[in-house]
């Protein structure tokens, strides 16, 4: 639960928001990533480190860089996390509609 | 699978947004919040009490086969204009989750179409988080669960 809680504040600020969208589609390096951020390089270095932390990002040396490349599972749990809500008020409104369907043409 | 419900819940906020297009007139939808004996088959609780005008109240229960309340609700109606809006707090029996406010807007799309709108804003950001994480994934809602809990603790 409390691991959780971290992930959600991870994912509270913008600028972490962003380099998990910059990571999905492939593995950067920290430079490359703050290249695309006008925040100085350490506040990128601290989003980068708190990301690891929660396990969002996981790290991957390669020679002398160490690239980051997202974590794909924990980022379907975040996913999943506001599923069962939407699905239970699907179902609901599913049933809604049905009823209001047949309350339209009463037989 | 088209995902008809939608839920926007962004990432440290208090609030979140439900929308859904209907297959349904507007006053039909609109309908389908207001009549008692309606609201009673789609959400599945009771419904005690609905004033549906300004300060009007309302409570919905849900009881389990011995007749134990699983689940109780109830708030009090700030807005209720026909076919456009209802602004209501809502509030869960026993829960630590706090008032919430809802906003709930209804607006028509086409002749046989409309889209609705709930916006529902809590006490924090934690306890927004807190409500989703209830598991609603196993019944139709948390009252399924305290039903579990409590048949448990019966065996």
């Amino acid at each position: 639960m409390n691991l959780r809680r971290d992930v959600f504040q991870a994912i509270a600020d913008p600028t972490r928001r962003a380099i998990l969208l910059l990571v999905a589609s492939q593995s950067l390096t920290a430079g490359a990533i703050a290249s695309n951020f006008d925040t100085a390089r350490p506040t990128v270095s601290k989003h980068l480190q708190i990301l690891t932390e929660c396990e969002l990002l996981e790290q991957k040396q390669s020679g002398r860089e160490i690239y980051y490349n997202i974590n794909a599972k924990k980022m379907k749990a975040i996913a999943d996390f506001i599923e069962p809500f939407r699905q239970m008020w699907d179902d609901r409104f599913n049933k809604l509609e049905s009823i209001m369907k047949a309350y339209k043409k009463p037989e | 699978m088209e995902m008809k419900t939608k839920t926007e819940a962004e990432d440290g906020r208090q609030d979140l947004f439900i929308t859904r297009e209907f297959d349904l007139p507007l006053d039909l939808l609109f309908k389908a919040f207001t009549d008692p004996e309606i609201i009673e088959q789609w959400m599945g609780s009771k419904v005690l009490k609905l004033e549906n005008r300004k300060f009007g109240s309302w409570r919905f229960e849900k009881k389990d086969a011995s007749g134990n309340v699983v689940f109780a609700a109830s708030g009090v109606i700030h807005e209720f204009s026909p076919d456009k809006k209802i602004t209501r707090t809502f509030e869960m029996d026993n829960t630590p989750f706090g008032v919430q406010l809802e906003i709930t807007e209804f607006e028509k799309q086409t002749d046989d179409t409309s889209r609705l709108t709930i916006h529902t804003i809590y006490e924090s950001c934690a306890k927004r988080d807190e409500v989703l994480k209830l598991p609603f994934s196993q019944g139709i809602n948390w009252a399924h669960n305290r039903l579990q809990e409590i048949v448990g603790k019966l065996k």
